[in-house]
């Protein structure tokens, strides 16, 4: 038996697209990459668990994972609240709201950086309000989950939006009609509808949180175990020019930025079956 | 459009007493049973109906509320402060920081990544496109993945990974010292590491929109004759045209703003392999806040240029769905009129 690897097309050009854009992201992408897992290869493994496992790089993971699981809980709700107000109410400026939402993907990270700085240090145009309550927002923790917050702001926003704006509002009669209150309609009949995309969109801002540099380590302060974040740990390594620390510490995030993509591709494989065996459902009632 | 009268339902309550019969019937006509239902229970109890399927009006107020608080915490005060910074010690601060020849040299080199990167990256895009947009092949979505795979590798790693192969530590670092070929702390570093970040960008755009477009047009050329190219340049290349635009425009300002992945290959040199935002973090260390927000507001500008042209796409893609649909119905109409001697079934 044999197996089709590509099913028959009049249209030309198969063998000269597929072929440039292998060889091409081989050349950019791919070898690179492995190279990296190359280099690694050539510690051993106790002396590359070693490094993994010394106490400073620990505290960066912690602060890493930790500020951008915070991070994306906070983009969670408020973007849940930000979809949900853009697609269902009226209000004076929404659409410069809306089309403002992907301003952190356009946004260059070290302009976002210094901006929010300039913003949360002690002098700045919240940090003053905040320095009297003792609240120390820049160069701290709290720095490092604002800056994560604002550039994961878009993710959940914009995966759940067209979830929404597809929902049919002929459920939620429904549920109101067999008695159902306001709330309960948003608990049992929308937010389900919602959740896959609204956790595909906060695995997305987690991910990308995860690897941010450029607008962290502007407000964070990077003190070692306090505030350095690990991309930084990369980069205190490669000016130190330990080479075989920096490969460590970067195998290790390749390792999580993989298992993230995987997550985030089995999420959407299995929001987009949610939604076609909805409206697969649909059409068999319409049809029956 | 049809559902306004809901959405008002909430606010106007007497209005809503005195229209609701003459709704109810006009809705009861068009819409399902359920609707009708919950109409009927809109008579009975107009407190309860407004909650039907809208909220209470100080529930949305106050969502609207945090989200505008949250919007503008997060979005418009940086960038107001960007600018606000940029000409906070005056305009002719403000002009001679971006006269600074460091300043243009940082501008020229980034414009150079960027015109290499961006158009390799868009012919990549197109290419890719044609090949999972237009056939089925074993192993596409693996395909789709790995062209994802810059977006989730970290800035800082997308940068080592070059490091590592061409730095002098690196796989091929020895023989590029012999043949005195300088790529880490230059200027190819600088191109190869925005061209790897900025890689799924265009491709992202336009795989989707090539797939839903689907290929009856592109066999219709075929038939009448077109060559390969022809159909291409004739047919597809005018169909992708605005998505083409807006991925170009999004891969160009993360290629002209991108600051992890090329401060690791760069090695800071100025005016030699700065680019802008490397050249913003100079200035902003050094304290010069005035003219570090200036140049960044350069960065600012393209952002919300960026933003501009994505709007715009987006309702110019808009308006030609609604074209498509019009036209299918105008199509459609004289087809779902019954033939005469027809009886309906």
């Amino acid at each position: 038996m044999a197996i089709r690897l590509k099913q028959k097309s009049v249209l030309p050009g198969f063998g000269l697209s597929l072929g440039f854009t292998v060889l091409y992201l081989s050349l950019i992408v791919l070898i690179p990459l492995s190279a990296t897992f190359l280099k690694a290869s050539s510690l051993t493994w106790p002396r590359f668990w070693h490094i993994v496992t010394a106490p400073r790089a620990i505290a960066s993971y912690e602060l890493s994972f930790g500020a951008s699981a915070i991070a994306a809980a906070l983009n969670l709700f408020f973007g849940l609240i930000v979809a949900w107000v853009l697609v269902r109410y009226k209000f004076p400026g929404k659409r410069l709201f809306d089309s403002m939402v992907d301003l952190p993907f356009a946004l260059p990270t070290a302009v976002a950086g210094i901006a929010l700085t300039a913003i949360y240090s002690s002098n700045g145009w919240i940090g003053q309000y905040l320095q009297p309550l003792g609240i120390k927002a820049a160069y701290s923790r709290l720095g490092v989950i604002i800056a994560l917050t604002f550039t994961g702001l878009p993710f959940v926003v914009r995966t759940v939006q067209p979830v929404l704006e597809d929902l049919d509002k002929e459920m939620e009669e429904a549920a109101a009609s067999l008695g159902a209150g306001r709330w309960q309609t948003i608990t049992r009949v929308i937010l389900p509808a919602i959740m896959p995309a609204a956790l595909t969109g906060v695995t997305m801002a987690f991910a990308r949180a995860v690897g941010e540099y450029g607008s962290v380590v502007f407000i964070s302060g990077n003190m070692p175990m306090k505030t350095e974040i690990t991309p930084l740990l990369i980069i205190t390594k490669l000016e130190q020019y330990d080479y075989a620390g920096a490969t460590a510490i970067a195998v290790v995030m390749l390792v999580v930025s993989f298992t993230m993509l995987l997550t985030i591709n089995l999420m959407q494989a299995w929001s987009g079956r949610r939604m076609r065996s909805s409206e697969g459902s649909e059409l068999a009632l319409s049809e029956a | 459009m049809e559902r306004a009268p809901y959405a008002e339902l909430g606010g106007k309550r007497t209005r809503v007493k005195r229209g609701l019969s003459a709704q109810a019937g006009r809705l009861c006509h068009k819409k399902s049973m359920a609707t009708a239902l919950a109409l009927k229970n809109l008579w009975a109890a107009p407190d309860k109906a407004a909650q039907a399927t809208t909220e209470r009006s100080w529930v949305r107020w106050s969502l609207i509320t945090v989200a505008v608080l949250f919007l503008g915490t997060f979005l418009f005060l940086p960038l107001a402060v960007v600018f606000v910074s940029a000409f906070a010690k005056g305009v002719s601060v403000y002009f001679a920081a971006l006269r600074e020849p460091d300043t243009l040299a940082a501008i020229r080199l980034t414009l150079l990544a960027a015109g290499v990167a961006v158009p390799m990256n868009m012919v990549f895009g197109i290419a890719a496109a044609w090949a999972i947009g237009r056939f089925e092949f074993f192993g596409k979505s693996f395909l789709i993945t790995l062209i994802d795979l810059p977006f989730s590798v970290s800035p800082v790693v997308s940068g080592l990974i070059y490091v590592l192969i061409f730095g002098l530590q690196g796989l091929l670092g020895p023989w590029l010292a012999a043949h005195d070929l300088k790529i880490i702390f230059a200027v190819p570093g600088i191109v190869l590491a925005t061209t790897f970040v900025t890689f799924p960008f265009v491709a992202r755009e336009l795989i989707p929109l090539v797939q839903a477009q689907g290929n009856e047009e592109e066999e219709a050329a075929l038939t009448l004759g077109a060559s390969g190219w022809q159909t291409f340049f004739r047919v597809t290349l005018p169909n992708i045209k605005w998505g083409l635009l807006y991925g170009v425009i999004l891969c160009n300002a993360r290629a002209m703003g991108e600051f992890g992945a090329v401060s690791v290959v760069s090695g800071h040199i100025r005016g030699l392999t700065n680019t802008v935002p490397l050249q913003i973090e100079i200035l902003y260390n050094e304290y010069q806040f005035a003219p570090a927000f200036a140049v960044a507001s350069l960065l600012a500008l393209l952002a919300l240029v960026t933003l501009v042209v994505k709007s715009a796409v987006e309702w110019k893609a808009h308006k030609h769905v609604e074209q498509m649909e019009a036209a299918v119905v105008s199509i459609a109409a004289p087809v779902m009129t019954p033939l005469p001697g027809v009886k309906a079934a």
